[in-house]
This record gives C-alpha cells, sequence and structure tokens, in this order.
C-alpha cells in the first residue's frame, strides 16, 4: 500500500527539530525501517515527520569512563562492524546481526529500536541487560534515565512530548550471551535471550516473551543451571502469540537459558 | 502535491531535481519517475526485499526509505550497475546456473549479492543463504540462486 499524505521537515540542528515537534500530529523519523512500514501500511498517520537524519552529532560512537556512548541515528551495521563496540559492548555486536537482513541494518538505528520498545527487539533487550543509561534531550535540558525504567510496557517508553532520545550510554561489560530462536533468520524472535556477567553477577533478560523485555532476576541469581531453569517460572510469565503457546515459550526460554549459562559463568 | 518538497538526487550518474510528495518512497519515485523499472516492489513494507537499491554505496530497502530522504544522496538501480558492468560477473553466473524462474527477485538479488562480492573474500554456502535471507524468491529458486552466487564467491 501507499503511506498517506503528510508533511516532511529535514531539521539541520536539536534546536530547529524541537520547535518542529510541537506541532501537531509530529513524528519523528529517524532511519524509517519500522515507521515507513507502518506508514506503507496506514497503520501510522502523523502530519508531519521531522527527520533527524541530518544530525551529525547523532551519530557518533565515543569512549567514556566505563564503556560507549553511542549515538541514536548510529546504524545496526555501523554497530556491526565497530571494533569499539565489540571490544567494549560485545553484547550489541552480537545482537545486531540477528536484527533483519543487511539491507535494513544499514538504514535502521539504534536510537529508533530503543524508542519504538517493540517487544521483540533485539536492542532494548541488550539496553536492560546492561542496564544503559538513555540519554533524553528536551528543548531546555537533558534527562538521563537507566533501562530498566525506560521501558514502560507495549511500544511504551518514559520519553515526554518534546523530547528526542539522542544516545545511549553502555558500561563495559565483557562477558555476554546473545541468543535468539527464530524460525527464518531475520525473523523476529519466538523468544530471545540477552545475557552479560561480571563480577556483581550475571544479568539476563528474555524479550518477545512479554509486552517489554524482562530482567530475569531470580534465574539470573541461581547458583546453579537446574536452579537457574527452575526459577524461570517466576520471572516469566510469557504470553502466546499467534504461533507459540504461553507454555512453549516458557519452555524455549529454558531452553535458551541452558546454551548461555556456561559462558555467563565463566570465572570473571 | 500541497507538501511537496525539492530534491536533488544523483540516480546512476545522473543528477536529477524533482518536486516530490513526501509520501512517495524511493522506488516508486525511481520507478514512476524516472521509468527505473528493473528494481520492484513486492511487499511494500520491507520483507521481500525486490526493492533493493544502493543510496551512498549501501543497499536498502526502496521502499522503506522516502525519495525526500534520498536529497542528496546517490542512488544506484539494477539499470546502473548493468551498464557499468559491475554486475557482469554475476549476471553471468546467474544465466550460467539458471538462477531465475520468474526474474522477478532478481535484480535484487544480484544487488543484495554484490555486497559479498565486494567484500573480495569467500563465503560458505551457509553464509550467502543469511546474507540473501532478506531476499524472497517466491517461485522458491533458492537452490540455483545459492549455487550462483557461490560460483563467483563460494569458499
Amino acid at each position: 500500500m501507499k503511506a498517506p499524505s503528510f508533511a516532511y521537515a529535514k531539521p539541520r540542528s536539536l534546536e530547529e527539530a524541537f520547535p518542529l515537534l510541537e506541532r501537531p500530529g509530529a513524528r519523528i523519523l529517524a532511519g524509517g525501517q519500522s515507521l515507513i512500514p507502518s506508514l506503507n501500511m496506514r497503520l501510522s498517520t502523523p502530519q508531519l515527520l521531522v527527520d533527524i537524519g541530518g544530525l551529525a552529532r547523532l551519530k557518533d560512537i565515543s569512549h567514556q569512563p566505563g564503556g560507549l556512548r553511542i549515538g541514536a541515528l548510529v546504524t545496526h551495521a555501523e554497530i556491526e562492524r565497530s571494533l569499539d563496540v565489540k571490544i567494549n559492548v560485545p553484547l550489541l555486536a552480537e545482537a545486531a546481526p540477528h536484527i533483519a537482513h543487511p539491507a535494513i541494518r544499514n538504514r535502521g538505528t539504534l536510537g529508533g529500536s530503543l524508542a519504538l520498545a517493540d517487544p521483540a527487539a533485539e536492542y532494548p533487550a541488550c539496553a536492560l541487560a546492561l542496564n544503559a543509561t538513555l540519554i533524553l534531550q528536551s528543548r531546555k535540558a537533558e534527562r538521563r534515565v537507566s533501562a530498566s525504567s525506560f521501558f514502560k510496557g507495549l511500544f511504551e517508553t518514559d520519553i515526554r512530548p518534546g523530547e528526542i532520545l539522542v544516545g545511549a550510554e553502555f558500561p563495559k561489560v565483557e562477558r555476554s550471551a546473545f541468543l535468539e530462536l527464530t524460525r527464518r533468520h531475520g525473523d523476529y524472535a519466538m523468544v530471545g535471550l540477552a545475557g552479560v556477567a561480571d563480577a556483581s553477577g550475571k544479568r539476563i533478560v528474555f524479550f518477545s516473551v512479554d509486552s517489554r523485555p524482562v530482567l530475569a532476576k531470580n534465574a539470573s541469581a541461581a547458583k546453579s543451571l537446574e536452579d537457574a531453569r527452575a526459577l524461570l517460572k517466576k520471572d516469566l510469565s510469557p504470553a502466546a502469540d499467534l504461533y507459540n503457546t504461553a507454555a512453549t515459550k516458557l519452555h524455549l526460554a529454558g531452553v535458551l537459558l541452558s546454551r548461555a549459562w556456561n559462558t555467563l559463568s565463566k570465572p570473571h | 502535491m500541497e507538501h511537496a518538497l525539492e530534491a536533488t538526487l544523483t540516480v546512476n550518474g545522473t543528477k536529477v531535481t524533482r518536486r516530490i510528495e513526501p509520501r512517495m518512497h524511493l522506488v516508486d519515485f525511481l520507478r514512476d519517475e524516472l521509468g527505473l523499472t528493473g528494481s520492484h516492489i513486492g511487499c511494500e513494507h520491507g520483507v521481500c526485499g525486490a526493492c533493493t537499491v544502493r543510496v551512498n554505496g549501501e543497499i536498502v530497502r526502496g521502499c522503506l526509505m522516502l525519495a525526500v530522504q534520498a536529497d542528496g544522496c546517490t542512488v544506484e538501480t539494477i539499470e546502473g550497475l548493468s551498464d557499468s558492468k559491475e554486475l557482469a560477473a554475476l549476471q553471468k553466473a546467474f544465466h550460467e546456473h539458471n538462477a531465475f524462474q520468474c526474474g522477478f527477485c532478481t535484480p535484487a538479488m544480484l544487488m543484495a549479492a554484490q555486497e559479498l562480492v565486494k567484500q573480495k573474500r569467500k563465503f560458505t554456502r551457509e553464509e550467502i543463504r543469511v546474507h540473501i535471507s532478506g531476499n524472497y524468491c517466491r517461485c522458491t529458486g533458492y537452490q540455483a540462486i545459492v549455487d550462483a552466487i557461490e560460483s563467483v564467491v563460494g569458499k
């Protein structure tokens, strides 16, 4: 189908972007790899698309004490290729190739994925596992929100009107595991796992099991895989989707937990 | 056309300036405005890959990019890459392996496969399959397509 009619503006700076966002029916366009399909299917009907693709400041990956700051407009393909990401936040480098297909990874962005908060998406789960800090900029101020309070529900985040997600800070965590079960490469996961481990313990997050990524607190703290698998029932209450029952999803989550456990359990 | 905006793109080496409605995606623009009908429209929501074109040297889904977003960009299509002979080796391999049935997916398959050629290394069949997983052949002629690509970049 063809998208409905809308106006389009491409600000050259964040300062130019904020007043545009205050117009009725305005919506941010980043990489567009989720928004444009929803326009083509007429599931979204914005009056104005504010294309932030020209904001060069949002395209950097930079080092910071204890980790990396990644700009909202860094693409999945750039994350996949980045040596800095591979060394400092390998979880993201492992996750990127799972996102759709090469042509889509060339356009889709980190910020777009985090801001959309699709429950089946890879980066929100990674951000929660790493307890990343999301950086929101409004006309007046910058606001920093931890991933654990950013994802509110199905496609719902803590972003307030007038705010733009400009980037995220990820702590350096070398031990990680990223796994998905999909029927075909590039499909949304039936169940996915994003996990990290350091001296303070494991943080294992599941996605595609609920309306938002879920930190499996009990399983993460378990001493053995056997205990962890038993505790998973306390952490997850999966909802059935069109293809899988809740029981299947819980079972598959246990399968992924088993596959990831050894990697995340090696001594530090 | 109340919202139409002027945009200038370099398409297959030729600079074109047009007034474009924001809602028009890049492949409709290439096909309907410029008559470049080698890029196909299948699903129009990013699943089938038939609309694969290159923007600033990287393959993208032409249906998931607005034409106005390509303002100032370099766009290459199957027509341009055929004329420049960049795809000659793959095209020959597709012929030799009979790697098309209806041919609808072929331009995009070639555009996607050329990304492997550009990397100047060898790929396994599995890697080739993963790489073209975003390009659907609804005749399901994948075996011959993978054979053809493998004959150019295979291990």
